[in-house]
């Protein structure tokens, strides 16, 4: 109803501003109708380009002011501490120079709108001050360029050191599955050809390789914490992106090749929800819910926090709900996890 | 060779007496006058506009009040929503359709294919295009194009909803999506139409650059619309061929049965015969076009942006030579940088640090471009006509959308904003919102040689404020949207308690959406009642320097219903004193190309 409303007032606003500038016009019919700018529109112009200038400044400070507080938290992996000072360091530059390029640039169109008699400067080149600004993008985007190339080189980096679990995040339409690679921790051989649904072999596992017999399957994501994790993502039909915003961390899943992510969780679900963003978050969160509860509408059970992966690669119909649970916990309670868990050779058998 | 074509072409002038005579179909339809034919792209992509458009309204109020009923998209979308609840799948084929709509159909073949026509003949002292039948066949294969990809919105299983990038193999697979039935077969028979028109244009445009530039009229007396069309169509017909073999491989694995794109699938309970392709080939084949398309789009606009804003600053465009050389400098760049759309793609990590390095360059020229429009307007004489006002705005969005640039074009950073609303926000601002203040600007200044009649200037102003602060609102808090992590083409965030607090920030930008789409229908009302209505036009309403403007206002086959004009100076003597601080032409603040150089007047640009 209130979108109603709003549309209902907006068509009101644009017929509003229809006959204003009708009035506008007819009152102005017997003045001047060349419609090319005279001083007069450049005047209001001039001084709406000011005002332009402090729209762009103010709606900036009302989105950090309104929407800080809406962005990730803490990153929760090794290597997001680096991605996040990477970031702020690009912000902090990025608005640097976006201050001081609108502010010249609705500055000059404010302080030079013309006026009768009055004499542009001509002023066709000038090489030093070319050479200026192509020398500073240089340097600061040699800085940055190279920042970023080492902490993609080391993200890029997957390799076995250190003792990574290795863990297979699984897409389908419109789900994750994750297989660990059990005792040996070697991932058995698969291809979607194996997938033998009758016999529960849903990731195509191949039963003769002994590698494959431990190997446990699973579609809730564990991770202990402190230990590095090596993803090799397969898909079984479209692409789909395996995307763990909490740990900076993104790969595409590509049907027909294995691609491979890496990071080490450093902090548990449970130290994440005594992060205070996170406690504030989740009391924003509760209140609209409950709001919802008293409406009767849907969605509206309280939230406790959890990580999340999520699907962010345009993927089909329920792309938008394609989801898994990541829950990060100590070595001990991982351990306790995993023990319950059958491996696959137990499921095939006990089916 | 710019002489012989000039003496070539007063030969055709001579016989101009004895006209055959114009029958409606020869004038309005199938005319092969390139003055016509850019009003015909105009209107056309306009057109479509409208349609993409409208659809962005449709989806943005799904995003803002999901699984509200809207009696609208009832309407509107019939059996796709419902009850008026918008359908899923309807939502991923609006999204898919708004985006080629804008891209192809309006920001290329409406903004390139409407002022090239224009504009390359009558700013270079032509009759007309090399080819006027090419140029007539060009628009005629737009025209086609557009309809099948709007006869493409009727089919039965709904239209292509892959995305506008068309990714296989959701794309390939019908049993992956229904819109990848016969929906995406007219989309990639539309596109490869597309493709033909682009190229024919293209080819016409670089013939024409090259080789009927009038006497006087060297490389470096160009006006920068000319420099920045005749680049693009350079890029256009090294890329756009390669977006040709992709939509014909991907027609191949989709119909003949070859594995191009695709290998190891298993949907709906069966395992498909595909194997051994590649989905990240046709990234590579898609993106290859897909990145310099960003320029194809925003070169022009930055072109026009450089002719409106010297001729209302009543200045010279600041650094010309540089001017040129950043355009080409873009130009070469942009081809090499297609990979930074796929750092997280699977791609060998290696590529990923050289596009990096590749990507982060571009930003170079960029930048000296942006610096030199603010030098422009230094110490100016500013003439805030609406075309001005568009200029001005589009080098605002194009800093604020570009600077984001360096956060995307960074593979590290790239990897947690890649995909989300974040990258929504950053190309809507740097090449949509830019590029249509570019059409607006293009549209606003020259009208007059459109259609002899002026544009209502204010209801032009009421459109530019209403749209730049609607553009702001809209995609200035969209970062933040994305920052906190939500995937882009997602039918409802209502899925991931996470997002909840979104959907504000979600209204938000619907609100200032619908807004910003109401001061567009200021514009249609302006466009088209000054067509019939406007005020009749003078010969040359902006003083302008440039030859457009030297012919007269009623159009004529050839343009100048005497010799060519012979080109004596550059295009951007305005304010031009001489040594006692005087105007070259007393009372005058312009000088035309066509004005010879005074006994002791010193050429004061590089």
């Amino acid at each position: 109803m209130t979108a109603f409303l709003t549309l209902g007032v907006l068509v009101l606003v644009a017929i509003a501003i229809w006959q204003l500038t009708k009035i506008f016009e007819l009152s102005q019919i017997k003045k001047d109708d060349s419609q090319i700018a005279n001083d007069n529109d450049n005047k209001y112009n001039g001084y709406l380009m000011f005002g332009f200038l402090v729209f762009i400044y103010g709606i900036t400070i009302f989105s950090f002011y309104k929407y800080t507080k809406i962005l990730l938290p803490q990153a929760a992996s090794a290597h997001g501490d680096d991605y996040d000072f990477l970031m702020l360091v690009s912000f902090v530059i990025i608005f640097i120079v976006q201050t001081i390029t609108q502010a010249l640039l609705h500055y000059f169109a404010y302080k030079y709108r013309g006026g009768q008699g009055q004499k542009a400067l001509y002023y066709a080149d000038n090489n030093k001050l070319e050479v200026i600004w192509t020398m500073i993008p240089v340097v600061v985007l040699a800085g940055l360029i190279l920042w970023g190339m080492y902490s993609w080189v080391n993200i890029m980096d997957i390799n076995d050191e250190d003792d990574p679990i290795i863990i297979e995040l699984y897409a389908q339409q419109f789900n994750w599955t994750a297989r660990y690679a059990g005792q040996d921790n070697v991932l058995g051989e698969a291809n979607v050809r194996l997938i033998d649904i009758d016999n529960v072999n849903v990731l195509g596992l191949d039963t003769s390789d002994t590698y494959a017999a431990d190997d446990v399957i699973v579609k809730e994501l564990h991770l202990p914490v402190g230990r590095k994790v090596n993803f090799k993502m397969r898909s079984q039909d479209v692409l789909h992106s395996a995307y763990m915003p909490h740990f900076r961390a993104q790969m595409n899943c590509v049907p027909g090749m294995i691609t491979q992510f890496s990071y080490t969780p450093i902090i548990t679900t449970e130290e994440m929800r005594q992060n205070p963003d996170v406690i504030d978050k989740v009391k924003r969160t509760n209140t609209i819910r409950a709001e919802r509860a008293l409406k009767g509408e849907p969605n509206s059970e309280p939230w406790e926090f959890d990580y999340v992966l999520l699907c962010n690669k345009i993927c089909g119909k329920s792309h938008y709900n394609m989801q898994m649970k990541i829950i990060v916990e100590t070595q001990e309670e991982f351990d306790a996890w995993m023990a319950q868990q059958k491996t696959f050779e137990q499921t095939v058998v006990s089916n | 060779m710019s002489a012989n074509a000039h003496a070539h072409l007063e030969d055709h002038h001579e016989d101009h007496g004895h006209h055959h005579k114009e029958t409606f179909v020869t004038k309005y339809i199938f005319s092969q006058d390139h003055k016509m034919i850019a009003k015909q792209y105009l209107i056309t992509g306009l057109i479509m506009g409208f349609i993409g458009i409208a659809m962005s309204l449709l989806f943005r109020m799904q995003i803002a009040w999901p699984g509200q009923s809207f009696p609208i998209f009832e309407a509107l979308l019939g059996k796709w929503a419902p009850g008026g609840v918008m359908d899923a799948d309807i939502y991923l084929a609006l999204v898919t359709i708004h985006g080629t709509i804008m891209v192809f159909f309006v920001l290329t073949a409406g903004l390139s294919g409407t002022f090239s026509n224009l504009l390359i003949p009558l700013q270079i002292g032509a009759r007309d295009m090399a080819s006027g039948f090419l140029n007539m066949v060009s628009y005629w294969l737009f025209f086609t194009s557009s309809l099948i990809m709007v006869l493409s919105l009727f089919v039965e299983a709904g239209p292509a909803a892959a995305g506008w990038t068309v990714y296989p193999p959701l794309s390939a697979l019908p049993m992956a999506q229904p819109g990848s039935g016969m929906g995406m077969t007219l989309w990639l028979v539309s596109m490869a139409i597309f493709i033909a028109s682009s190229l024919l244009g293209s080819l016409n445009y670089i013939v024409t650059v090259i080789n009927l530039r009038t006497k006087g009229m060297a490389m470096t007396r160009l006006p920068l619309t000319i420099w920045a069309f005749f680049v693009t169509a350079i890029i256009g017909v090294i890329s756009f061929p390669v977006l040709f073999s992709a939509a014909l491989l991907l027609i191949m694995d989709r119909s003949f049965g070859t594995s191009f794109f695709l290998s190891d699938i298993f949907i709906q309970g069966e395992v498909l015969h595909f194997q051994g392709g590649s989905p990240v080939l046709y990234e590579h084949l898609f993106w290859f076009l897909g990145h310099p398309e960003v320029y194809i789009v925003l070169l022009p606009a930055l072109g026009i942006t450089s002719e409106v804003m010297s001729t209302n600053a009543r200045k010279p465009i600041f650094g010309y030579r540089a001017m040129v050389t950043s355009i080409i400098a873009i130009a070469f760049l942009s081809t090499i940088v297609w990979g930074h759309h796929m750092f997280v793609s699977g791609m060998n990590p290696f590529l990923g640090s050289v596009f990096t390095f590749t990507t982060l360059l571009i930003a170079i020229p960029s930048a000296v471009k942006a610096f030199n429009y603010i030098t422009t307007l230094w110490k100016g004489n500013l003439q805030l006509n609406p075309a001005m006002l568009f200029s001005i705005g589009l080098v605002s969005t194009f800093i604020t959308g570009g600077l984001t640039g360096i956060i995307l074009g960074d593979s590290t950073l790239d990897i947690n904003v890649h995909d989300t609303y974040f990258v929504v926000a950053h190309f809507h601002l740097v090449m949509g919102i830019s590029a249509l203040y570019g059409l607006f600007a293009g549209v606003y200044h020259w009208f007059p040689k459109m259609f002899g009649r002026m544009m209502n200037k204010n209801l032009g102003y009421v459109h530019f404020w209403v749209t730049a602060v609607g553009a702001y609102g809209v995609f200035f808090p969209m970062h933040f949207v994305g920052m906190a992590g939500v995937p882009r083409r997602y039918y409802e965030n209502t899925a991931f308690p996470m997002f909840d607090e979104l959907t504000n920030v979600q209204v938000l930008i619907t609100v200032f959406a619908l807004i910003a789409a109401s001061a567009q229908l200021v514009f249609v009302y302006n466009f088209v009642s000054s067509i019939f209505y406007g005020k009749k036009a003078e010969q040359n309403p902006w003083k302008s320097n440039t030859l457009e403007w030297t012919t007269p206002v009623e159009h004529i086959h050839g343009n100048w219903p005497g010799a060519i004009p012979e080109v004596h100076r550059w295009a951007y003597d305005y304010s031009k004193t001489d040594k006692d601080g005087e105007y070259v032409i007393p009372g005058q603040d312009f000088v035309p190309q066509v004005v010879p150089m005074g006994p002791d007047e010193e050429q004061l640009h590089h």
